[in-house]
C-alpha cells in the first residue's frame, strides 16, 4: 500500500495534498472526482443527511466525506462494491419517494435527482413507490412548492435561515412523514417569506420553483391589440448563457434582444435605463438627506425582498428606506406614461414584461403601490429560466442568433445602470452621480472601486466635496439584519447602506440559472464590470435619453413631477394576522364613536388584558357611554413586552391599567367632533 | 458566607430517628407497583398506624407500644408481584419479610399478625412459581439471590424523596471526597481505571469522555444527564430516577466536577412524570443543603443544574439530537465529529452521560476502581441493569454483572418461560438491538460479545419471546417503531426504514415475492452501515439478527405463505375438525361474512374463499373444533 507523505492523503491509490480543504468532500472534488451530493453547499453549514458522498477511510470504515476532516496520512477510497451498492440503493430510495413527473417538471433540465439516477445507472426501482400525493403550495405570488418532489435535503431550510436569516421553512413531523414546510402547514404566501427565492436556487429538484408567468406573456404576445414591451435587467445578460451551455459570466445581451424580437416582443428596453433614473432620484435624495443630516443612513430600496423584510421586521426604519422606485418599477411607470404619446397606442394596450434575475420582482410588480389607476405598471415578470423555456419553445438557436440592439430611447443605459446587477453596484452608481453634485477631489480615478468585492459586508469612506461619506454594502439578508441591529444599537454609523438580498446581488438572484458555486457568481460579477467599461457612458447623469426625459417632462431630479412618477411609499406589515372581535357597537357603526381595541394576544392576556377588557365594558355601561364607544378585542399589536396594549382610535397605549384607559377614553370622547390626529396618520 | 453541610451530623440524626421504631414498613412506590395499587396499600398502613381508630401505636408481642414507620420506596424490581411491601429486618436477628401482591385489605392482617404477633403472613410471601416453595426474605428469593445490585443498591430500601435518609446511607460522601480531596483529573483516572462504560448503549469509556471534556477548550462546559429512555419495554433509568434520585444527582455532580462543567441539565422525557418530580425535588433539596450551589463542601467548586422535559421524540435519546432539543431546536442528530466533548451544547464542551452511568459513579468512588472490576468481564467491568419483560415469569428490573449469561437471566432470575411454552428468543437492547436465540443462551452478555452477534447491550431492555411468537412479526413491530421515530433527516434511515417496514408488512400479510428477503437484507445492511446517527445505524438490527437465526421462518412466510408460529392472521387458514364439531351452529351464526355452512347436528365447513380470518369462529367454538393452521 502507498504511504502518504506529510500533508497528503492517499485517495484511490494516489497521493493528494490536503492544502486548505476543510473537509474530505471538498478535497476529493478538488482532485477531480465529483462525488454526488444533495445536501452539501459551500455556502451552508455541513448537514450530512443525503449520505451520497460516502467514502471508505481505512480504520474508520464508511463515513460521509462532507463531515470528515482530512488528516495527513488518511487512506481514502471512493470506490468499492459496498460504496457503489449503498449509493445506488440510496438513489433508489430517493426515487421511490419521488413523484417522477420529470417530463412536466420545470426543473427537469437542471434536476440533481435526475442526474443522480443517470449517473448511478438506475434502470429500475426495486422499492415500492410512495402513493399519497401531497397538495402543492401555490399561495405565494413568486414561488411554488411541490412537496412531492422534495428529497428533504434541507438546503432550502438552511439557506433561508443561515444566509437570509428569515427561517420560514423547517422540517415538520417524524419518520417517513417528514416534510419541509412553513410553520403550522401554512403556505409560503402566508408567512414572512420575502420571495428572494434562494430556496429555489439551492433546491436540487423541482420541489421549489419560481411561479411561471410564461403563459400570460404568450397570451399577451398573441393578442393583436396589445403592444408588448420587454425590459431586461442588467444581471440577466450575464446569466442567461449558462442555460444554453455557454461559459458562466459571458454577456449575451445581443442574443437576448434578438430572441425577444423573434418571439414577438414589440419593444425591447433595458432596465438599466430605469436604473439610471433611480440613480438620479436616489442620488438627489441622498445628497439632500446627507446635507440635512436627517433620516440617515439612507438604505437602498431596489431589492424588493429587502424592502419586505424592513416592512415586516424593522418598520422603524421605513423612513430610512429610499423612496425611489426600483429600476423595474421606475421604467415600467415611465414607459406606460410616455409610450402612448410616442407611438400612439392606448395606455391600457401596453403590456410590460420584465425579464428579471429575481423571483421577488414578481412580488414587487404585484404590490398595490406599483399600479397606476388600478393597472400594474409591470404586467408580468419572468425569470431567466422562464425566458429560456420560451426561447426553447420557439426553437431558437440562442448562441447562433445575430446579436440585436435595444430600442431607443429606453434601451440606452449608462455603465452605472448596468452595475445594479451586482452587489456594490448601486452604491458605485450613486457615488458617480453624487460626486458630480457634491464635487469630487481632483486626481481621483473614475469609478468608486472600493465598494467592489464579494465579502458579505464591505465598508468604505469616501470624500466628496466637503463631506466624508460612510458607506456600507451588504448582501445576504442575514448579514443585512446583523448590520441593521448594529445600526439600531448605535454600534455602526453610516450615511448610505446598500442592501441586496441575494448573495452577490442580482448576479446571484434566484431568477438566474442555478449557481451552485460562488465562482459562478464571481464570473457574472466580473462580466457586469466588463460591461461598464465597454459602454460609452459610465455615469447615469450622462445618459442623453435620460437627460431628455428630465428636460421634457420631469424637470430636475427630485422635483415633484419626478416624485409623483418615480417614488413610492412603504407600509409596516404586521407579523401576526390581526383579528378583531367586535364586542360592542358593531350593529350600528357610528361615525361619532370612539374606537377602543384591547389586545387579547397571549402576552397581553398574561398581563391581564382579558380582565381589563371585561372591567372596561362594565365601566362603559355604567357610565352610560355605550353609544359613544365601540369596543373590540384584537390580536397582537406587537408591543408584547409592554402589554397590555390598548388602542384608542389610532393611538396605541402600552402597559395599560383600567384607570388609564378610562382617563384616555374620557378625553377622546370629549375631543369628539374635532377629527383626531388619527386620520392624518392614516394618510401618510 | 455559606455554611458547609455536615453530612455526618445528618446521618447521625436520621439513624437515631430510624432506630426508634421496632417495625418499619416499606411500600413500593415504583411505577409498576403504583399501577397495581400500592398507594392504596400505603394509605391503609398510614391510617391503621396513625390513629384513625385509636391504633396510633401498635402493641407488640412483647407488650411494648410501637408506631411503625411507614415509608414509600423506589422500585424493588419484582414488578410482576406488586404491590410489594417489605418489612426490613431489625439488624438484630429478625429477618426481613417480603410481601407480594399486597392489597389494602391485607393491611390489617399484616398489622395483627406481623407487628403484634411477630409472624409473617404466609399467604403473602413470595412463592416459587414452579416448586411452590415460600420465601420469607428477598435475600433468598432466586430473583434477587442471583443479582448484584450496585446502582440499585438502595432502590427499594430507602425513601427516595428524603435527602437526609440518603445521606444517612452514605450519600454525598463520595461527592464530598471528590471535590475536597481529589483533582478532576484524579476522578477521571479513577473512572478510567474502573473501566466503566456508558450504560446508555454505546459503551464508550466514561472516564475518557470526562477527561476529553475536561481538556477541551471552551467555557462554560456542560454536563447533560440523558434521561430520555425510550425503548419499548425499558425502565431502568426511570426506576433509578424514581427510586434513588440522589444517587443519580450525586453521580452527575461528580461527573461535572471531573469534566470541568459548572452547569448541568437533566433531560428527562415528559412521560416520566414521577421521575421528573423526584429529580426536581432531589435538586431542590440538595440546593437547600448546599450540595448544589457555590463552594461545594467548602471547596471552590460551584455547580448548578436544572431539569429539562423532553417532548417525547425517541430520537432525542441520541446525544446530539438531545442537545439540539435542549437548545430549543428540532431534535435532529448532527454529524459527529465534532463530538459533544469538543462542541456540544451551544457549541461548548459537554459531557453527556446516561442516568445509569451516573448512578454507578458513587459506588466506584466509594469502593474504588479495583472493587468495581471484580464484577463483570475485563473489557466490560461492573454490573448492568436490565428491564426484563415479555414471556417470562418474573418480569421486572434486575442488575447483574456484565458477562452474565442469558440463561442465568432467563431461567434463574426470570424464572423461565411460563405456560409450558418454550424459550424462542430474547430481543435485547430494544428496537435498536437484536434477537438472541437458543444458541446464544450460554453467551456472556457484554458489549463485545453482543456486538459480534449483531445485538447490543443498548440501554438494557430484554424482551423474552416464546415459541408462540412470530419472529417476522417481531421484526415488523420494531421496524414500525423505528420508522415512526426516525427524525427523517438522513435518507437511509428515513426511506430505508419505511421500505423495510413495507417489505416486512408484505411478508406477514402474504404479499411478498421472491427476492423481497434479499432486498430487505441489502437495505438493512446499507442502512446499518451508512446512516447518520445511532438510531439509523441500529434500526436494522432486529431484521438482520432475526434473518441470521430464523431465515427459514421468513422463507416459510414468503414461499409457503405459512406462519410457523401461527400468528400472522393473513396467512392462517381456519378449518373445522369434523370429528370434534357437534353441529351446534354457533360459529355459523357468529361468522360476520357468512363463510360457514352446515346443517344442525352435522359437521360444519368453512368456505376458505369467503373467510376473512377474523378468528371469531375459533373463539366461540365450545368444542375446540376450529383451529387455524
Amino acid at each position: 500500500m502507498m504511504k502518504p507523505k506529510d500533508g497528503t492523503i492517499v485517495l484511490d491509490g494516489r497521493m493528494v495534498p490536503i492544502g486548505d480543504h476543510v473537509n474530505l468532500l471538498d478535497l476529493i472534488r478538488g482532485s477531480g472526482i465529483d462525488l454526488p451530493t444533495f445536501c452539501y453547499h459551500s455556502d451552508l453549514s455541513v448537514y450530512g443527511a443525503c449520505r451520497l458522498c460516502i467514502v471508505e477511510v481505512a480504520g474508520r470504515g464508511i463515513v460521509t466525506s462532507c463531515t470528515t476532516k482530512p488528516e495527513p496520512g488518511m487512506v481514502v477510497s471512493t470506490r468499492s462494491a459496498e460504496l457503489r451498492n449503498i449509493r445506488k440503493l440510496t438513489a433508489e430510495l430517493l426515487l421511490a419517494n419521488h413523484d417522477l413527473s420529470c417530463p412536466t417538471c420545470t426543473r427537469a433540465g437542471s434536476c440533481q435527482l435526475r442526474r443522480l439516477a443517470e449517473r448511478m445507472g438506475i434502470d429500475r426501482i426495486r422499492f415500492r413507490r410512495r402513493q399519497e400525493r401531497l397538495p402543492l403550495d401555490q399561495s405565494s405570488i413568486a414561488l411554488v412548492r411541490d412537496p412531492n418532489k422534495c428529497v428533504l435535503c434541507g438546503d432550502c431550510v438552511r439557506v433561508c435561515r443561515e444566509v437570509q436569516g428569515i427561517g420560514v421553512l423547517d422540517f415538520a413531523n417524524r419518520g417517513s412523514k417528514v416534510q419541509v414546510t412553513p410553520a403550522f402547514g401554512q403556505g409560503l404566501g402566508e408567512v414572512e417569506c420575502v420571495h428572494c427565492g434562494q430556496c429555489v436556487n439551492v433546491c436540487p429538484t423541482g420541489a421549489l420553483a419560481a411561479r411561471s408567468q410564461v403563459n400570460e406573456v404568450w397570451a399577451a404576445i398573441h393578442d393583436p391589440e396589445l403592444t408588448v414591451v420587454a425590459q431586461v435587467a442588467p444581471a440577466v445578460r450575464v446569466g442567461i448563457g449558462e442555460a444554453f451551455g455557454l461559459p458562466p459570466g459571458e454577456s449575451h445581451i445581443g442574443q437576448t434582444v434578438a430572441a425577444l424580437r423573434a418571439m414577438g416582443f414589440d419593444r425591447v428596453y433595458d432596465t438599466g435605463f430605469g436604473a439610471d433614473l433611480t440613480v438620479l432620484e436616489e442620488g438627489t435624495e441622498f445628497v439632500r438627506r446627507y446635507r440635512s443630516g436627517r433620516d440617515l443612513p439612507l438604505f437602498t430600496s431596489c431589492c424588493p425582498a429587502w424592502v419586505k423584510l424592513v416592512e415586516q421586521w424593522y418598520p422603524q426604519l421605513l423612513g430610512n428606506l429610499s423612496t425611489c422606485r426600483s429600476p423595474q418599477q421606475a421604467l415600467g411607470r415611465l414607459v406606460k406614461r410616455e409610450l402612448p404619446r410616442e407611438i400612439g397606442v392606448a395606455q391600457d394596450k401596453i403590456f410590460m414584461v420584465s425579464i428579471m434575475p429575481c423571483t421577488a420582482k414578481k412580488f414587487e410588480a404585484s404590490r398595490s403601490e406599483m399600479a397606476t389607476d388600478g393597472r400594474p405598471d409591470v404586467d408580468a415578470v419572468i425569470t431567466v429560466p422562464e425566458l429560456v423555456q420560451m426561447i426553447a419553445e420557439c426553437g431558437l438557436d440562442f448562441a447562433g442568433l445575430e446579436p440585436d440592439r435595444m430600442d431607443l430611447p429606453y434601451g440606452f443605459k449608462s455603465g452605472a445602470g448596468v452595475l445594479f446587477g451586482t452587489t456594490g453596484g448601486v452604491t458605485e452608481a450613486v457615488l458617480r452621480y453624487a460626486a458630480e453634485v457634491m464635487g469630487k477631489p481632483l486626481g481621483r480615478p473614475p469609478g468608486f472601486h472600493e465598494v467592489r468585492g464579494m465579502e458579505r459586508l464591505r465598508e468604505a469612506e469616501v470624500e466628496l466635496g466637503d463631506g466624508k461619506l460612510r458607506l456600507a454594502v451588504v448582501h445576504g439578508l442575514a448579514a443585512a439584519q446583523k448590520l441593521v441591529e448594529d445600526v439600531l444599537a448605535g454600534r455602526r454609523k453610516y450615511d448610505l447602506v446598500e442592501v441586496m438580498a441575494c448573495p452577490g446581488g442580482c448576479v446571484g438572484g434566484a431568477g438566474q440559472p442555478p449557481a451552485r458555486t460562488p465562482s459562478v457568481r464571481a464570473a457574472r460579477q466580473a462580466s457586469i464590470y466588463q460591461s461598464d467599461t465597454m459602454l460609452q457612458m459610465h455615469n447615469s447623469q450622462d445618459n442623453p435619453y435620460l437627460q431628455r426625459v428630465y428636460a421634457d417632462t420631469l424637470g430636475e431630479p427630485g422635483s415633484s413631477a419626478a416624485h409623483d412618477l418615480l417614488h413610492t411609499h412603504y407600509h409596516p406589515r404586521r407579523r401576526t394576522g390581526a383579528v378583531e372581535v367586535e364586542i360592542t357597537g358593531a350593529t350600528e357603526p357610528s361615525t361619532r364613536a370612539v374606537r377602543v381595541e384591547v389586545c387579547v394576544g397571549t402576552n397581553c392576556h398574561l398581563r391581564g388584558s382579558h380582565d381589563l377588557l371585561h372591567r372596561l365594558i362594565d365601566q362603559v355601561n355604567e357610565r352610560g357611554w355605550g353609544h359613544l364607544v365601540d369596543i373590540a378585542a384584537t390580536f397582537c399589536n406587537e408591543v408584547c413586552e409592554r402589554g397590555p396594549a390598548v388602542r384608542i382610535d389610532d393611538e396605541l397605549y402600552e402597559g395599560c391599567t383600567l384607570e388609564m384607559v378610562l382617563d384616555r377614553l374620557e378625553r377622546a370622547i370629549a375631543a369628539e367632533g374635532t377629527p383626531v390626529v388619527a386620520s392624518e396618520m392614516r394618510g401618510q | 458566607m455559606t455554611t458547609t453541610v455536615n453530612l455526618d451530623q445528618i446521618a447521625r440524626e436520621v439513624n437515631q430517628r430510624l432506630a426508634r421504631p421496632t417495625w418499619r414498613v416499606m411500600v413500593c412506590d415504583g411505577t409498576g407497583c403504583v399501577a397495581s395499587g400500592s398507594r392504596l396499600v400505603h394509605r391503609r398502613f398510614l391510617d391503621l398506624t396513625e390513629g384513625l381508630d385509636g391504633l396510633a401505636e401498635v402493641q407488640l408481642a412483647a407488650g411494648d407500644l410501637c408506631r411503625p414507620l411507614v415509608s414509600r420506596t423506589g422500585c424493588h424490581g419484582l414488578c410482576q408481584m406488586g404491590p410489594l411491601v417489605v418489612i426490613p429486618g431489625d439488624g438484630d436477628g429478625r429477618e426481613e419479610i417480603f410481601y407480594c401482591r399486597v392489597t389494602a385489605d391485607d393491611v390489617p392482617e399484616i398489622v395483627e399478625t406481623t407487628f403484634k404477633a411477630g409472624r409473617p403472613v404466609e399467604r403473602l410471601l413470595y412463592r416459587d412459581p414452579s416448586t411452590g416453595t415460600a420465601y420469607r426474605s428477598s435475600r433468598v428469593i432466586p430473583f434477587y439471590a442471583n443479582q448484584t445490585r450496585l446502582a440499585l443498591a438502595d432502590c427499594g430500601h430507602a425513601e427516595p424523596e428524603d435527602i437526609e435518609e440518603y445521606v444517612a446511607r452514605g450519600g454525598y460522601a463520595s461527592l464530598r471526597r471528590a471535590v475536597t480531596e481529589l483533582k478532576p483529573e484524579q476522578v477521571c483516572e479513577e473512572l478510567t481505571a474502573s473501566g466503566l462504560r456508558g450504560r446508555g448503549g454505546a459503551g464508550f469509556p466514561t472516564g475518557r469522555k470526562w477527561l476529553a471534556t475536561l481538556r477541551a477548550t471552551g467555557s462554560p462546559k456542560y454536563l447533560v444527564c440523558n434521561g430520555d429512555e425510550g425503548d419499548p419495554g425499558a425502565f431502568m433509568d426511570r426506576s433509578l430516577m424514581e427510586g434513588d434520585p440522589h444517587r443519580v444527582l450525586e453521580g452527575a455532580i461528580i461527573a461535572a466536577y471531573a469534566s470541568g462543567a459548572a452547569y448541568g441539565y437533566f433531560y428527562i422525557r415528559t412521560e416520566y412524570q414521577l421521575a421528573l418530580a423526584r429529580m426536581r425535588k432531589a435538586i431542590a433539596d440538595a440546593r437547600r443543603l448546599g450540595i448544589v450551589g457555590p463552594n461545594l463542601f467548602g471547596s471552590s467548586y460551584a455547580f448548578d443544574c436544572e431539569v429539562v422535559e423532553g417532548a417525547g421524540a425517541f430520537v432525542c435519546g441520541e446525544e446530539t439530537a438531545l442537545l439540539a432539543s435542549i437548545e430549543g431546536e428540532r431534535g435532529m442528530p448532527r454529524p459527529k465529529p465534532p463530538f459533544p466533548a469538543e462542541s456540544g451544547l451551544f457549541g461548548l464542551p459537554t459531557v453527556v452521560n446516561n442516568v445509569e452511568t451516573l448512578a454507578t459513579v458513587r459506588w466506584i468512588i466509594e469502593h474504588g476502581a479495583a472493587a468495581f472490576r471484580r464484577y463483570g468481564t475485563p473489557r466490560s467491568p461492573g454490573t448492568k441493569t436490565f428491564a426484563l419483560t415479555g414471556k417470562i415469569r418474573n418480569t421486572g428490573l434486575i442488575e447483574v454483572p456484565l458477562g452474565t449469561t442469558l440463561r442465568q437471566i432467563v431461567f434463574e432470575i426470570g424464572g423461565g418461560v411460563p405456560d409450558g411454552r418454550k424459550f424462542k428468543a430474547a430481543q435485547i437492547g430494544g428496537p435498536s438491538g437484536g434477537c438472541l436465540g437458543v444458541e446464544h443462551l450460554d453467551m456472556p452478555l457484554d458489549y463485545e460479545t453482543l456486538g459480534q452477534v449483531g445485538a447490543m447491550v443498548g440501554s438494557g431492555g430484554i424482551v423474552i419471546l416464546d415459541d408462540s411468537t412470530c419472529i417476522v412479526e417481531v421484526a415488523r413491530f420494531f421496524m414500525q417503531f423505528t420508522q415512526h421515530e426516525s427524525c427523517g433527516k438522513c435518507v437511509l434511515c428515513r426511506e430505508g426504514t419505511r421500505q423495510m417496514l413495507w417489505i416486512l408488512q408484505d411478508i406477514v400479510e402474504g404479499r411478498a415475492v421472491p427476492g423481497d428477503i434479499e432486498l430487505l437484507e441489502q437495505t438493512a445492511r446499507a442502512v446499518k452501515v451508512a446512516s447518520l446517527c445511532g438510531l439509523g445505524k441500529s434500526a436494522p438490527n432486529p431484521v438482520l439478527s432475526t434473518l441470521a437465526m430464523f431465515r427459514s421462518e421468513y422463507l416459510a412466510h414468503v414461499e409457503r405463505l405459512y406462519c410457523p408460529a401461527g400468528v400472522c392472521s393473513a396467512l392462517k387458514t381456519f378449518a373445522i375438525d369434523p370429528d370434534l364439531c357437534k353441529g351446534c351452529t354457533l360459529c355459523l351464526q357468529k361468522c360476520p361474512v357468512g363463510a360457514i355452512q352446515g346443517e344442525k347436528r352435522a359437521p360444519h365447513r368453512i368456505d376458505v374463499a369467503l373467510c376473512t380470518k377474523c378468528g371469531v369462529c375459533a373463539t366461540v367454538c365450545r368444542f375446540k373444533a376450529i383451529a387455524a393452521r
